[in-house]
């Protein structure tokens, strides 16, 4: 099952013909990613990737039947190929884009919401490295021979941390339904709990590993959700313990600028909440393992 | 980005924000000189640094006499000034504003930010002014007004003047309250800022209403748009580390510890420092190499990382996706035969190509402690940091 993509989800790139689209859309395609095409306005009628070019996003929905899409468009003008996307009809998009100003985002988020709920598009990143179901189709910039494929459901606002998680697992011998990143931005399309709502629903996933870090409510908000409407049990690691107050840490989203967005304040409310906290990066997999083996 | 009170006060003044006469001191001389320009027989001496709190470590000084202003910025050119919010190391003082004193009848407390919890701008308001919001927020929640703006319309009459009624404004001053308010948000939005609080705003002895302090953060994302912003930027105010990272484009955060760091991604790289703090060690900073890590990026971030004086021993971890272990261990390889390093190196290679990685760092001959997963990598690190203290000592 899975959540979000398969093997059979048609993906289309906006940003194709670029360095970054092309090299990545190549890595897609070798991992066996449906990729039906791409979008690049003013490119259209081209072939590239022995795939059609498209000049709009609509164009690849009714020619090509694109569902899902990927975001390599710069941080200026990612905003707008974002809600393109959605007002096209694309179901599922992923933003890797880093750097998309937080006002643009908050008029990205503001356009999704106009749609009614069961129109509209799911964003997630920006500010990410995609999403993957392991062994089936990757949308995304990851390195896709670490994951294995199983029965664990990974959210993570970090790309390479995502990464460290997939690779303890599966030296465990424990495989991922599907990885979903969310990124490092203040405003992210999608936010842990969204994810979680999903990896509930699917029955490929039997255990949730959240990976959070400081700034921000929704490691919390995620953990509250947790706790009321999910059977299945939650793992969570949140980095960042050493980070001082009022510093961005590298992730734009990464700032401890209010009560409760400390480290070591998340992890003592996410365990008051019923959460597994992973007591050190390096023991994720361990912690996945353990909980595994009481299911 | 951080900028300093005047020029958040000159960008509001274009919004329509009243502030008080002031003007821009370099000098002892010049401060005399705006004190001499400005009418009335008070003026204030105000530290600019990149830094709230200044009154209570002595930032600000009230002058009465030409004499006293002379004295007072004597006592604040060119000094440390050590607020709660710069840490320990502080912030110099190289610029003052010299404005005229103003009397008040009356503080509030008035700030707009990006909320991500609502994804909207919030302003926040409060009859109590003078304080800190987040003080206020603890001892005296029900002081504190907010009302949320929909981005699609933007911030409306009737809000402005809600919260104009809330700060407790006369009806005799509402409108030039609610120009005031829109004022600043218009600032806000148009210029791509993320915080802009004016902590007091003030109603004066004679009626009107003024912006007292005014402090702005941008969106460093969106300099890319904001030209006359970016131009405000004062890298006196920021760690020269970071400021010399940031020419190389690379993401780093100086800290007070003494183990050195290179990761490439940022939550990675949190969940590194914190695995040296798991194993007894301090980090000495946050070091995001980013994703395309080549070999004279990689020698770059080893300066900079050894720049501190402070560092024992340097921990590189590398987990790399769309990179190779292959080119980073040639980078690493690469910095430390052209940087003289005085201090052990661990380093771990996880991801693509890792055996050709290692192999690269084995082969080089170089004294490189090397580790295959995280924990073992920060143990040994923190172990080298301490053979290295032990050797001092």
């Amino acid at each position: 099952m899975a959540i979000l993509i398969d093997e059979k989800t048609r993906i289309i790139v906006q940003g194709f013909t670029g360095r970054i689209g092309t090299f990545h859309a190549q890595e897609m395609i070798d991992y066996g990613s449906n990729v039906v095409g791409g979008v690049t306005p003013g490119k259209g009628g081209q072939t590239h990737l022995g795939l059609p070019v498209f000049n709009t996003v609509k164009e690849a929905v009714d020619q090509v039947g694109a569902e899902a899409s990927i975001v390599f468009v710069p941080p200026a003008f990612a905003a707008d190929s974002i809600m393109e996307a959605a007002d096209a009809g694309i179901k599922y998009c992923v933003s890797i884009t880093d750097g998309i100003p937080t006002q643009d985002m908050m008029t990205v988020k503001n356009f999704l919401r106009r749609f009614p709920k069961k129109e509209r598009m799911l964003l997630t990143g920006p500010n990410c490295a995609g999403t993957i179901s392991p062994e089936r189709a990757m949308l995304g910039i990851m390195p896709g021979h670490i994951y294995m494929r199983g029965n664990v459901g990974v959210v993570g606002r970090s790309g390479t941390l995502g990464y460290e998680a997939a690779d303890q697992m599966r030296l465990l011998g424990i495989g991922i339904s599907t990885s979903v990143g969310i990124g490092g931005d203040p405003i992210p399309g999608s936010s842990h709990r969204d994810i979680l709502e999903r990896l509930e629903q699917d029955p490929e996933t039997k255990v949730a590993l959240m990976i959070g870090e400081i700034g921000g409510p929704q490691e919390v908000e995620a953990g509250r959700f947790a706790k009321e409407h999910m059977s299945k049990p939650l793992v969570a690691y949140i980095a960042g313990l050493t980070a001082p107050e009022g510093r961005r840490m590298g992730h734009a989203g990464a700032i401890i600028s209010s009560a409760g967005e400390s480290a070591a304040e998340k992890v003592a409310m996410l365990k008051d909440l019923g959460v597994t906290i992973c007591p050190t990066p390096s023991l994720m997999g361990q912690t996945v393992a353990e909980v595994l083996e009481k299911l | 980005m951080n900028i300093h009170e005047y020029q958040a006060k000159e960008i509001l003044a274009a919004y329509g924000v009243k502030i008080a006469e002031g003007g821009l001191a370099y000098s002892i001389e010049e401060s005399v000189q705006r004190a001499r320009e400005i009418e009335g027989g008070v003026w204030v001496v105000k530290a600019q640094i990149h830094s709230g709190a200044r009154g209570k470590a002595g930032g600000i000084k009230v002058c009465k006499t030409h004499a006293e202003v002379e004295q007072a910025a004597e006592a604040l050119l060119g000094k440390k000034l050590v607020t709660h919010q710069t840490g320990s190391a502080g912030k110099i003082c190289s610029r003052l504003y010299i404005e005229a004193g103003t009397s008040i009848a009356k503080e509030m407390y008035l700030s707009f930010m990006i909320d991500r919890i609502s994804e909207r701008v919030i302003m926040i308001g409060s009859a109590e002014g003078g304080m800190e919001i987040e003080k206020l927020a603890v001892s005296k929640p029900e002081a504190i007004i907010k009302i949320y703006i929909e981005p699609a319309v933007g911030l409306q009459d009737f809000q402005a003047r809600k919260m104009a009624f809330a700060l407790g404004i006369d009806a005799a001053q509402l409108n030039h309250a609610v120009k005031t308010i829109k004022g600043c948000y218009r600032a806000l939005r148009d210029l791509d800022a993320n915080i802009l609080e004016i902590n007091p705003l003030v109603i004066t002895a004679n009626n009107d209403i003024m912006a007292l302090d005014a402090k702005m953060v941008f969106d460093e994302n969106a300099l890319f748009r904001r030209h006359k912003i970016a131009e405000l930027r004062d890298n006196t105010q920021v760690d020269p580390r970071e400021v010399a990272a940031a020419e190389a484009g690379l993401s780093y955060v100086g800290l007070d510890g003494d183990i050195g760091c290179m990761i490439n991604g940022a939550g990675l790289a949190m969940a590194t420092m914190d695995m040296i703090k798991l194993a007894g060690g301090e980090p000495a900073n946050f070091l995001d190499v980013g994703g395309g890590a080549s070999a004279e990026r990689t020698e770059k971030a080893f300066r900079l990382v050894l720049a501190d004086a402070n560092v024992k021993a340097m921990l590189v971890n590398i987990f790399a996706g769309i990179n190779r272990c292959d080119w980073i261990a040639e980078g690493v390889v690469q910095a430390v035969r052209n940087i003289d390093m005085k201090v052990p190196l661990v380093v771990r290679l996880s991801g693509t190509n890792v055996e050709e990685g290692r192999r690269i760092i084995a082969d080089s001959g170089l004294p490189i402690i090397t580790a295959d997963t995280l924990a073992e990598a920060a143990e040994k690190v923190v172990h080298a940091r301490n053979e290295v203290v032990a050797q001092k000592a």
